[in-house]
């Protein structure tokens, strides 16, 4: 255990991924530990020199700190996180958490999820809601989502056109990435046409749920500059948990006086504990469980203003050489949605971007400051704010 | 009485005290909070907004606008109540600006896009769901009250 480090500064230093798809006969736990294994490589360091872990599994019941049974017996401190899509977030924050107040020198972060195929497939009890609500078909996501891009849509002057280019792109970062599911490019025809789950939104504009882990390294700013990795420094996390008032989903009514989603408040807080500001930012990823998501996601982080997303969008500003590249990953849409592992996805993506590794999809002008966004049921956010220095 | 005609024609509510039922004309039953004003559907023990425990039953009004609105397309699985027998048919869902009170989400009566719009008149109706064998289900739906030209 290295000396206190109270305060400091700290950074992602080493990341890993098992690769996002549907890998029947591998456990949960072994996509973890093989994404921990290459986080630890690419940081340059060894298990046994981890002084905390925190981790996040949501659907499959697994416990995180057991993976220490396949790691090493060390004894580290190791916090297990469930906070649905804001799991990842939680999880680097407690990590980020325990490093500057003093309890080590480094972490490991990991993020891992088995999802069968198909919509989520929620008992209304674990939502406090009655089985009424799910016996006369509410209980659905797509549903959900589907009508609050439609309003919005009505709202800001979005169109069919720009809900179908955000997939678009999305299947064309992805295939430039090997970690993701889907990695056949498609046209704006294609995913248009694709049949329609549910107005405005057809098939190819959704996520599939799917497996896959990931893991992150992360180390006081002393101990990173002893490593010779490029760091991306952790500058700003937000959490937050919906208002009285956000539209959210699994609800049986809405308040007329609406107020923000809790990405807003979240992302608020993110950039103001790094001390900079949304047009800082030159890489991002957002929340793309559909692609209504990432187009409201924009404008509630401040990357943009409400209905600016329309010109943005149609002007190829955020594809990859444009002037807010957004999910080059391909994000959700391209990866699924292994719900413990998705926030760190986000991270590890902006963290290789930073370190100028972004491969085929690397972000040109060596971007300074990154950002990444989650949200979900039942109304949570988590943002964070990443940068070079 | 059209209690004892609904009872006898064999329709359930899909839950007790969504609406008021039986009655010629049904109401959804929402709370307000005697402290804030604000109302809620269904009935809340505690106001979501103030905190207040003090709410009272609030029937709410039948007509409204169309906020938002969507179609479900697929059948959905496990909590889903439509027996396995019986055949799916896509669905309207929206939610219904009560004017003045909330916005209630509610299945639609009209599933075709062509015909929901944002901002269209609705009015509550009971409408069935499925039969169970014993009863016919039905549950709170909002239509058009307007036709279309």
């Amino acid at each position: 255990m290295g000396t206190q480090a109270n305060g400091e500064r700290v950074a992602i230093v080493g990341v890993g991924i098992y690769p996002h798809g549907r890998h029947p006969g591998v456990s949960a736990s072994a996509m973890a530990t093989d994404a921990i294994r290459q986080a630890l490589t690419d940081a340059g360091v060894e298990w046994g020199e981890i002084d905390f872990a925190a981790g996040g599994c949501v659907l499959t019941g697994e416990e995180p700190d057991s993976l220490v049974g396949a790691l090493g017996l060390t004894g580290v401190p190791f916090t297990n996180v469930r906070n649905a899509c804001a799991t990842g977030g939680a999880a680097l924050l407690s990590a980020t958490s325990a490093l500057r107040t003093g309890h080590g020198e480094l972490a490991v972060v990991v993020g891992y999820d088995k999802h069968g195929r198909g919509a989520f497939n929620l008992p209304p009890a674990q939502f406090g809601l009655d089985d009424w609500y799910g016996e006369q078909g509410m209980m659905l996501t797509p549903q959900f989502f589907a009508m609050k891009i439609q309003r919005y849509m009505h709202d800001h002057g979005i169109s069919d056109s720009t809900l179908a280019k955000v997939a678009v792109k999305a299947y064309s970062n992805g295939s430039r990435t090997p970690s993701a599911l889907r990695r056949t490019p498609m046209t704006e025809e294609q995913v248009a046409s694709s049949r329609m789950i549910s107005p405005p939104l057809t098939q190819y504009m959704f996520c599939s749920p799917d497996e896959g882990a990931v893991a992150v390294v992360l180390a006081t700013e002393r101990k990173a500059a002893t490593l010779g990795v490029k760091p991306a420094y952790v500058r700003g996390i937000g959490l937050r948990t919906r208002s009285y008032g956000s539209l959210e989903v699994f609800s049986p009514s809405v308040p007329i006086a609406q107020t923000d989603s809790p990405t807003v408040p979240a992302a608020r807080a993110a950039f103001a504990m790094a001390g900079l500001e949304p047009s800082d930012v030159a890489v991002a990823q957002l929340q793309d469980g559909e692609a209504g998501a990432e187009v409201m996601g924009m404008a509630e982080t401040g990357l943009c203003k409400h209905g600016e997303q329309e010109a943005l969008i149609q002007s190829g500003a955020t594809e990859i050489g444009g002037s807010l590249p957004i999910n080059t990953d391909g994000g959700m849409i391209a990866h699924g949605e292994p719900v413990g592992a998705n926030g760190l996805r986000q991270v590890r993506e902006i963290a290789l971007q930073l370190r100028g590794d972004g491969g085929e999809r690397q972000v040109p002008g060596e971007p300074e400051v990154g950002f990444t966004q989650v949200y979900g049921a039942p109304g949570v956010a988590a943002c964070t704010v990443l940068a070079t220095s | 009485m059209s209690s004892t005609t609904e009872a006898e024609a064999g329709r359930r509510p899909i839950a007790e005290g969504l609406f008021t039922w039986p009655d010629e004309e049904p109401r959804l039953i929402g709370s307000r909070c005697t402290a804030c004003g604000e109302i809620a559907f269904p009935r809340k023990g505690a106001c979501l907004r103030c905190t207040s425990t003090d709410l009272e039953e609030r029937l709410l009004g039948t007509r409204g606008t169309l906020w938002t609105w969507t179609v479900q397309g697929f059948r959905p699985k496990a909590s889903f109540g439509l027996p396995e027998d019986e055949e799916f048919v896509p669905y309207g869902v929206g939610y219904v600006e009560l004017p003045g009170e909330t916005r209630v989400e509610a299945r639609l009566t009209e599933s075709d896009p062509a015909r929901l719009a944002i901002g269209m008149e609705m009015g509550l109706v009971i409408v069935p769901l499925w039969n169970d064998g014993e009863a016919e289900i039905v549950t709170y739906a909002f239509a058009p009250t307007k036709e279309e030209d």
